[in-house]
């Protein structure tokens, strides 16, 4: 009945599955939203919308599908017949029913209408022709207007059941998730293994009741705590193009110290050579030696390395490429060193993909990480944990 | 016939949000219910079961709680020390199965209303372990080896802060419902229902200020309902004539009482700031 809106949502990206939309026709048969637009409306969001940052679409595909709002090329929108018939069935009272059929019945309606929809094609006040004569016509309430006026921009509107969408309150919800701490820690989480490590110090249920089964009498027994195992090390670029992202940075840097209990991390310079540091305010005179980095933390690391990847691609492959020193061996050599220490890397980038294809040392750093790169947003995130503890 | 819910006495339930609780009563799956902190989601359970004769089970979610608690837990320690001592009892498990909130509400005889307040504060495993549970309302108990079945599918209302994202697949099985922050019109609707006979223009003046406050850019918490009710109350208890929040006046910025409205020292800070600015412009 109402597939055609239901792949509307889905072409507009809203997750919806198969299993809302029979929610929601079930919905429909029990009559819940029997007598007003609004409450179909109302319902059909309850079912198929689940969280509020996709609110905003919702609403945008649900006037597009239920106003007919012409698409950029200008043609006339499609309306399926049947839904009109259910609408207006729902809408309107007995007397209204009885003046539709005195005007030739349903059919003679449509037809009217299809006529009248060519006529206006492609006039704005068109829709006035035959929206609210005498307040009688289905489509009054309904608000359909071919020529489709912009969404949000008609609140003047007298048609209430219409305004409840155009006004597209949830406007502001719908931004494209930003990462806040909490946010993070969150994606961060997906790294975590829990290992019993330490000393003994909780009680272990079970093992207290099987040795005391076994020996007969009352025996505890001790296991140690359940913490996160998982151990990280961080590569920071700082420095030049990665200013602007200092701050996205310094909220990732706040998570992932909070959540793994073995996090290390270092700095480089745009690209990974033989030395790295830990202090930026003393990065020439207190700098660590990147093997000595490789030889220290064992192979069950997890590598993360944070940069935008973007410098003239000699720093990545010329020996004394880099801006700053003259390194004996390229930044290549030294990235390879590091994915065959640790198997477990991914590269995390500040720059949005879009871009990633246009700058060649991108692209380079991405097939050195074997397609590991990832962006440094919530999504981006996510899949980079799921990578790494692959 | 099940009974409709249309607001209370003590609640104003916007359309969308009838709509929403109605479908989640009849179709009887659970509903999810979002919205800012102080918007009223754990009273809604409240009024749900108020308007519809229900009983209602609360089950609060901290940290630390896991969804097996809310079916059941097996008391082993107690059993071990009655073997100990020798009690009669340690021969029947059932005697160490602690029923849990969820298995409360399907034992119960007439349809009740379960919230579970404020799930995003568990483990992000928390609402998976529930799926199964929620979408068949039974539970199997290893102990005794039975299925625990729902005698009656329970309303069940879910609030979440939005802390934590609830995967999807948990997700699918609820109705969502997202309470906007009620507009100047509801609002003088909700402070009517709380206090009747409340000055006119007191509560007309109180909400002025109130959505000013809440226009102020860079507030840390934003007052919302619940604190503006407090503040009305505080308001009338203090005698606070209309006049004085009406003054257009700058140098008096800040709002009288403004502790209930204002709950984190860097925005009185900020309003402070403000206020100061007001006066040196006013100069």
């Amino acid at each position: 009945m109402f597939i055609n809106f239901f792949l509307e949502l889905r072409q507009g990206r809203l997750p919806v599955s198969l299993r809302e939309y029979l929610t929601f026709i079930e919905a429909m048969r029990a009559d819940l939203a029997a007598y007003s637009v609004d409450d179909f409306y109302y319902l059909a969001r309850a079912c198929l919308v689940k969280d509020e940052t996709n609110l905003d679409k919702f609403d945008r595909v649900f006037s597009q599908v239920f106003k007919g709002l012409t698409p950029a090329e200008g043609e006339v929108a499609e309306i399926p017949e049947d839904w009109l018939k259910k609408i207006a069935e729902r809408l309107l009272t007995e007397e209204e029913k009885e003046q539709i059929k005195a005007l030739g019945g349903w059919d003679k309606l449509m037809e009217t209408l299809k006529e009248r929809l060519k006529e206006q094609k492609g006039r704005h006040a068109g829709g006035s022709k035959w929206i609210g004569t005498g307040g009688t016509s289905p489509f009054g309430a309904w608000g359909y207007n071919p020529e489709g006026v912009r969404i949000g921009q008609d609140e003047n509107r007298n048609f209430r059941a219409v305004k409840v969408w155009d006004k597209r309150e949830f406007r502001n919800l719908d931004s494209d998730v930003e990462l806040g701490t909490r946010n993070i820690k969150v994606a961060l989480r997906r790294l975590r293994r829990f290992a019993r490590e330490g000393a003994a110090d909780q009680l272990d249920l079970q093992g207290t009741i099987r040795s005391t089964a076994k020996k007969g009498y009352l025996d505890l027994a001790m296991v140690p705590e359940r913490h996160n195992a998982v151990k990280v090390l961080l590569f920071f670029d700082v420095g030049g193009s990665m200013d602007p992202f200092v701050e996205v940075c310094e909220e990732l840097f706040s998570a992932a110290r909070t959540e793994f209990k073995h996090l290390e991390y270092f700095y480089f310079h745009n690209c990974l050579y033989e030395r790295v540091w830990r202090d930026n305010r003393r990065r020439f005179d207190a700098p660590t030696s990147t093997l000595d980095v490789l030889h220290t933390y064992p192979h069950d690391y997890k590598v993360i390395f944070v940069g935008d990847a973007s410098m003239s691609p000699y720093e990545i492959l010329q020996p004394g490429g880099s801006v700053e020193h003259w390194n004996e061996e390229d930044g290549a050599t030294w990235l390879k060193r590091v994915l065959t220490v640790y198997p477990k890397c991914a590269w995390l980038n500040p720059l949005p993909p879009e871009w990633w294809e246009y700058t060649g040392s991108v692209r380079m750093i991405r097939q050195l990480f074997a397609g590991r790169m990832y962006p440094l947003t919530l999504d981006g995130l996510d899949a980079a944990m799921r990578a790494l503890s692959r | 016939m099940t009974k409709r819910f249309s607001g209370t006495e003590t609640y104003v339930a916007t359309e969308d949000m009838k709509v929403a609780v109605n479908a989640a009563i009849a179709l009887e799956r659970p509903l999810l219910i979002k919205g800012e902190p102080g918007t009223g989601k754990t009273i809604l359970a409240h009024e749900i079961a108020g308007a519809i004769d229900a009983p209602l089970i609360e089950w609060h979610i901290k940290s630390t709680t896991k969804a097996q608690q809310g079916l059941y837990e097996y008391d082993a320690v107690a059993r071990l020390r009655d073997s100990q001592l020798g009690d009669a009892r340690v021969h029947e498990i059932g005697n160490y199965i602690v029923r849990g909130k969820l298995w409360e509400a399907f034992a119960s005889d007439t349809r009740p209303v379960l919230l579970i307040d404020e799930i995003d504060k568990a483990d992000i495993e928390f609402p998976n372990d529930l799926l199964l549970e929620l979408d068949r309302m039974q539970f199997h108990v290893y102990e005794t080896k039975e299925t625990i079945n729902a005698r009656q599918r329970p309303i069940v209302v879910i609030t979440s802060n939005n802390e934590k994202e609830l995967p999807d697949a948990f997700l699918r099985r609820c109705f969502f419902h997202y309470i906007r922050f009620p507009d100047r019109e509801t609002m003088q609707r909700i402070v009517d229902v709380h206090y009747p006979g409340i000055h006119k223009r007191l509560v007309q003046d109180a909400l002025t200020v109130f959505f000013e406050v809440r226009e102020v850019p860079g507030l840390k918490k934003k007052p919302s309902t619940s604190e503006l009710l407090d503040w009305i109350k505080l308001l009338m208890v203090e005698d606070i004539p209309p006049e004085t929040l009406r003054t257009a006046d700058a140098r008096k910025l800040i709002p009288p009482l403004y502790g209930a409205l204002l709950k984190n020292e860097q925005d009185v800070h900020l309003f402070e700031r403000l206020a100061f600015l007001n006066r040196r412009e006013g100069r």
